[in-house]
């Protein structure tokens, strides 16, 4: 039989007992309803999650060190010795700079200093930011503004800094204080921080006499560098919600600085005791410089280029792979819980059939009879099958985006009492609602084997026998 | 009358030939011989009527022939195809084109209208839809049902249902025309203008005809040829005398 005349059939024929059918198709629509349901939680959580990771900036960037640093983070021991291998300098930065892919290669600089806020000093983590770092997904629902330029004497506040400022204890619970609470006494207001200037000494090593001496001696030899104590009035322009160094673990911090502020001010850095010999020079050595690349899938390319030039590399490439395969087995299990309701639906189509099988033995008699063959009642049963599979796929799909929408509505409902902003971590892309219905095609086929395989075997003379 | 001829073999030659045919069902322990050793012989073009009493094995010689069912020994060769060794997919086809079957309960299938019962066959024959309606029509016209083509089974009268499955017996333009019982069902008028025209078929069409009856006087009437089978054995066979003498009444039936 041709496929037009056996769709036409089939649907003619699940019309024929339309309550049992109908019944059989909602089964499958629930159970493609509840797949799509959560898949597309699924999908909509690993979507959310990578747009926040990439507005973090941590996909993009590579973080670079330098193979001084005794820290280990590079295994790779068949480089140069730490002690040989390049130091991370300003010529270094600006020749990351021109690699291309690169946006920018900006210092990170960051140091423990003492803030005055009320005559009342506060330890702290402060780190400079490049003025990209606006865009940041950590500025988001920050309250006040990002700095006015990229020199001015302006600071941002994390939310638990405010909390210690203001004298309050730190919130045990999630969020507990609102950020614009805190961000009230605070804005416009002016903190003094102490911190030690490192100025070059008078003494530069001579050329003549480094030559003649290992570089390691001529440099202690004649390295020298005063420390001097400074204060900087900054004022307080913004108040964070969210954390922007989440990633960071303890060398965190809870205060920002402008960047070039920051570079202006030649802060006393950790890593200049390690540099002691270059340090002496005006031109300062970054503990690790942030390189932003154009597109996270050319990470690697440059992190390579970088990795040539003699320098450390890391980026959240790897922790990414890893977060890949967390949604993989999340999607896993979620489609398998999915999958369930889709499997009791087909034993409805299974019995359905087979009811069908017993009601029309007569009726197959007679298209045996009359010329159909075993292929052409098979036929005409899977097409039955298929019918519901895509009707109740569709519906599913139906079914389970509107659950979706409803519980996403409900979300946002109850995140915007709690004053945190609209996310949408529900999605059904156009893959998923084809893969549904084929799904559910698929699975009615499946179930429709056993019973199209008996009423294909039934012996037309019992069929026609049987009153 | 617009349906053209069956395509069928010469008249006078063998279209069924049965050998020793034999079909025996096992019910537990017992045999049943429902056909037991038939040899028959039954010409193109011949009308030949089945006669028996029930449990004769009359419906079951005429299912062997429709391959509907096969010999457990035994052939039955039509129009030199032998039957019992055609696979289930030709034995299909072979039920398709060469064989139209009516039955005593017209068996049309009551969720279709009467055009759509009747064209069901070319459907499994994958004729184009155009052409199926224009068919379906011409059959339906040649049983006098044109104008309750769009109703339903069981809006028609049972002699209406028996010319309907007329209609789709010949829709194939099948050579050969197979009947159970087909007026068992029916009173003595509508019997006698369903075998008007199943006689028409076979004098007009040249279509050979072979019909399972228990009525005596239906077969005597109609029937060229009588074949009478008891317990599965053929047991006479004999042409029929007064099958030249058409002017009997309906009377003729008892």
């Amino acid at each position: 039989m041709k496929i037009p005349d056996l769709t036409e059939l089939a649907l003619r024929n699940l019309r024929e007992s339309l309550l049992r059918n109908s019944l059989t198709t909602m089964g499958i629509s629930v159970g493609v309803a509840s797949l799509v349901a959560m898949l597309s939680l699924g999908i909509g959580l690993q979507q959310l999650i990578s747009r926040r990771l990439v507005k973090s900036g941590l996909f993009d960037t590579v973080v670079v060190t330098s193979r001084r640093d005794l820290r280990g983070r590079d295994e790779d021991r068949n480089g140069p010795t730490p002690g040989e291998s390049r130091v991370l300098d300003e010529p270094a930065r600006q020749e990351i700079e021109r690699l291309s892919n690169v946006i920018e290669a900006y210092p990170d600089i960051r140091f423990i200093t003492e803030l005055r806020f009320d005559d009342k000093p506060h330890l702290t983590m402060i780190s400079a930011l490049p003025s990209s770092a606006k865009s940041n997904d950590a500025f988001e629902g920050m309250q006040g503004s990002f700095f006015s330029s990229d020199t001015a004497p302006e600071v941002i506040l994390q939310k638990t800094f405010a909390e210690e400022l203001l004298g309050k204890a730190p919130g045990r619970g999630v969020d507990e204080t609102k950020v614009a609470d805190l961000a009230k006494p605070l804005l416009g207001k002016e903190v003094t921080m102490r911190y030690a200037q490192r100025i070059s000494g008078p003494a530069q090593p001579s050329p003549s006499s480094a030559d003649a001496t290992t570089p390691t001696d001529s440099g202690l030899a004649t390295a020298a560098y005063s420390v001097i104590s400074r204060e900087q009035k900054l004022k307080i322009v913004g108040v964070a919600d969210l954390d922007p160094e989440s990633m960071r673990g303890p060398t965190r911090a809870k205060v920002f600085l402008p960047l070039r502020l920051a570079e202006g001010l030649h802060v006393m850095q950790p890593t200049d005791l390690r540099e002691i010999s270059r340090a002496a020079s005006d031109q300062p050595v970054y503990s690790s410089i942030g390189v932003r690349v154009k597109n996270p899938a050319q990470i690697q390319v440059v992190e390579d280029a970088i990795k040539k030039m003699g320098f450390n590399t890391f980026s959240i490439l790897d922790a990414s792979r890893g977060l890949k395969q967390v949604f993989g087995v999340l999607f896993a299990f979620l489609g398998i819980f999915g999958s369930l309701a889709l499997v009791v639906a087909s034993i409805g189509i299974v019995n359905t059939l087979v009811m069908a099988i017993l009601e029309r033995r007569r009726e197959i008699g007679i298209m045996k009879a009359i010329g159909a063959s075993d292929a052409d009642v098979k036929k005409l049963f899977f097409a039955e099958a298929g019918a519901m599979g895509i009707l109740g796929g569709v519906v599913g799909v139906v079914l389970g985006w509107a659950i979706g929408q409803v519980i996403n509505l409900g979300t946002n409902v109850y995140l915007k009492r709690q004053g945190l902003p609209p996310e949408h971590f529900w999605a059904v892309p156009w893959e998923l609602v084809v893969f549904a219905v084929l799904f559910a095609f698929g699975v009615s086929l499946v179930s429709g084997l056993y019973p199209a395989g008996r009423a294909a075997r039934l012996d037309p003379v019992q069929a026609l026998r049987y009153e | 009358m617009t349906t053209a001829p069956a395509v069928s073999a010469a008249r006078g030659t063998v279209a069924i030939r049965s050998e020793n045919l034999c079909r025996h069902y096992r019910m537990g322990e017992t045999v049943i011989r429902a056909v037991d050793g038939v040899s028959l012989e039954v010409r193109a073009g011949e009308f030949v009527a089945l006669l028996g009493t029930s449990g004769s094995g009359k419906s079951s010689v005429l299912n062997l022939i429709a391959g509907l069912d096969r010999p457990t020994s035994g052939s039955v060769v039509v129009q030199d195809r032998d039957l019992a060794k055609l696979s289930r997919e030709e034995l299909a086809k072979y039920r398709l084109r060469v064989v139209g079957m009516v039955f005593q309960s017209f068996n049309l299938i009551a969720s279709m209208t009467l055009a759509e019962n009747v064209d069901l066959p070319l459907r499994f024959a994958e004729v184009d839809r155009g052409q199926r309606q224009t068919l379906a029509r011409q059959s339906l016209e040649r049983v006098g049902l044109l104008g309750r083509m769009n109703h339903r089974p069981s809006e028609l009268s049972g002699g209406e249902q028996q010319r309907a499955a007329l209609a789709r017996a010949l829709i194939n333009r099948p050579q050969l025309l197979l009947a159970d019982e087909p007026t068992g069902n029916l009173d003595s008028h509508t019997g006698t203008e369903i075998m008007d025209m199943v006689r028409q078929f076979n004098r007009e069409l040249g279509m050979t005809v072979v019909m399972v009856t228990h009525e005596r006087a239906l077969a005597e009437r109609y029937a060229q040829r009588m074949i009478f089978l008891a317990d599965g054995k053929l047991v006479d066979d004999r042409p029929n005398a007064s099958t030249r003498r058409d002017s009997r009444g309906p009377g003729g039936q008892s």
